[in-house]
């Protein structure tokens, strides 16, 4: 009966697949199941070191439970101001450095020699990472804070000229072209015509930006660029787990603060 | 728009004096707090290092070309394990994302008081904290290696990729979950027929953007003993083997863009 009723259905209804193409399928399938043998058996893993890292894993989310602010609590707030002074003058500079970049390199209104440098600087800024850039400054310009400085602000100018030129080039166009009528200058063009449309967003990535910076100062530290990084690398160093948890409590904090903060900000300006 | 009076005739303003004043005191107090990061910066710095810096710079960029290219021997393995590293931790976070983001969309979340805060915890701890502070309590608990950097980048990008995913759930259309409950679905049928296809392109979207992003902090974490190229780097930062770190610069800058034509490609098949 019931087969009899399948036949005159037809086939079933299948859920249609998310790739297409059957043959792109069956290879990114089999493909992808060589490359995760491949991959998995490369990775050792020293499992009787693992099981003997435990109990210091156990130790450290116990440490968590019982954090630790008071024994370090100077050198604490000594990390935590010099990140946040790193923070919010790499940001400053950034942004002042990426508003001329990123007019420069958004298509519409700038020639082609001035787009293709600030595009060049642009892809340079954002391939390299943080951690290396701030290696290199360290080696050149010594440990502390202007290293970290510097290299937040590369990573800024790379960050925010990007979105803004996108923004400037997806912007609407009569505006500016209003204001070019009035016999309006380049400045005035900009400052009346562009810069009005662009500064809502302006705002809201700059804010994000700060958000993001505050996340990397904690890291340069481990690479000797100042801020609370250095502290926290030393703790651990030291197994003191407490004080570690301590920091990366405070860490956790200013960022979930920041990020508050930034979002009341952002939905202000939008 | 404000207009003011001046000798009997009008004149267009951007803002009206309140506006402007309000403006003009954030400018301030934005100046005076830039000025104090400014100064705490300059108390912190050796300036005599500051000025000297033209010179050392040209000094280690005449040691370090040119690049050494016969130690690229060497670097095939590391750059292995870190594809390894970013793409295995992205499948791993991806596999823990996926519940949290059910757990903590509004719309599927079993409970709003409960559960939903404890998600959005997991997300909120595991975003703000780097990957190289992961891989560096990593590697003191699971001993140095491969496995640390991949445990790291897998716990680091659980809250990214989690945080996007349950804004896309939340943002399905109901009307379809509806139509799959009103035919008899059982929970987890209307999960897989009426959700899962509408998130499934942002799902590898965000995949491989976080892919891309990975490889990029994988490419540093053997700074802290976890595996990867930045081992290498390290180890010819330690020995000032300034021909070997141009090398694998060039080479981490080579695999960066790779990756960033894949993840643009894909995401472009896919949107």
């Amino acid at each position: 009966m019931s087969v009899a009723l399948d036949a005159r259905l037809g086939k079933p209804w299948k859920k249609p697949p998310f790739v297409t193409s059957p043959t792109l399928r069956w290879a990114l399938l089999i493909g992808s199941v060589i490359y995760l043998i491949l991959a998995v058996n490369s990775i050792e893993v020293n499992w009787s070191r693992v099981y003997r890292g435990l109990d210091r894993g156990l130790q450290f989310f116990v440490a968590f439970t019982n954090p630790d602010f008071t024994s370090r609590a100077n050198d604490i707030r000594l990390g935590l101001t010099e990140s946040a002074v790193m923070t919010l003058a790499s940001t400053v500079i950034g942004i002042a450095v990426s508003i001329p970049i990123g007019l420069g390199a958004a298509r519409n209104i700038s020639v082609l020699p001035v787009y293709l440098v600030c595009r060049s600087i642009i892809a340079l800024s954002r391939a390299l990472n943080e951690i290396v850039v701030a290696i290199l400054l360290v080696a050149i310009f010594g440990f502390g804070p202007m290293a970290g400085f510097l290299t937040l602000s590369f990573a800024t100018i790379g960050f925010l000229s990007k979105l803004l030129a996108e923004e400037i080039e997806d912007m609407d166009r009569v505006q500016a072209e209003a204001v070019r009528a009035t016999g309006g200058t380049w400045l005035q063009r900009y400052v009346f015509g562009i810069h009005p449309q662009v500064v809502p967003r302006l705002i809201g990535l700059s804010m994000y930006r700060l958000d993001i910076n505050f996340r990397e100062s904690a890291v340069l530290g481990i690479v000797g660029a100042g801020g609370i990084g250095a502290t926290l690398n030393t703790a651990f160093d030291r197994y003191e787990f407490d004080t570690a948890a301590a920091i990366l409590l405070v860490i956790i904090g200013a960022v979930m603060v920041l990020e508050y903060l930034s979002g009341i900000i952002r939905a202000k300006v939008q | 728009m404000a207009v003011s009076t001046k000798n009997g005739q009008k004149i267009w303003q951007r803002r009206d004096r309140n506006g402007q004043l309000k403006i003009w005191a954030m400018w301030l107090i934005g100046t005076a707090i830039f000025m104090w990061s400014w100064t705490q910066i300059s108390e912190a710095t050796t300036w005599a290092f500051f000025w000297d810096a033209p010179r050392i710079a040209a000094d280690i960029g005449g040691r370090a070309f040119p690049p050494r290219w016969a130690y690229i021997d060497k670097l095939w393995e590391p750059l292995w394990d870190t594809l390894n590293i970013a793409t295995l931790g992205t499948i791993l976070a991806l596999m823990m994302a996926v519940p949290v983001a059910f757990l903590a969309a509004r719309n599927t979340t079993p409970s709003t008081l409960f559960v939903r805060p404890i998600a959005l915890f997991i997300i909120v701890s595991t975003r703000s904290i780097n990957s190289l502070i992961w891989a560096l309590l990593l590697v003191k608990i699971l001993g140095p290696g491969i496995f640390a950097g991949l445990i790291a980048i897998a716990i680091r990008s659980i809250g990214f990729c989690a945080k996007l995913l349950y804004e896309a759930i939340e943002e399905i259309d109901e009307k379809q979950v509806e139509a799959v409950r009103a035919t008899g679905a059982r929970p987890w049928q209307v999960m897989v027929y009426g959700i899962v296809p509408q998130i499934m392109p942002a799902f590898a979207g965000i995949a491989v953007f976080r892919w891309d992003i990975n490889l990029r902090e994988s490419t540093v974490l053997g700074l802290v003993g976890a595996g990867g190229i930045g081992l290498q780097l390290q180890g010819s930062l330690n020995t000032l083997a300034w021909p070997q770190v141009t090398l694998i610069l060039i080479v981490i800058l080579i695999a960066v863009l790779v990756s960033e034509w894949v993840s643009a490609k894909v995401r472009g098949a896919i949107i």
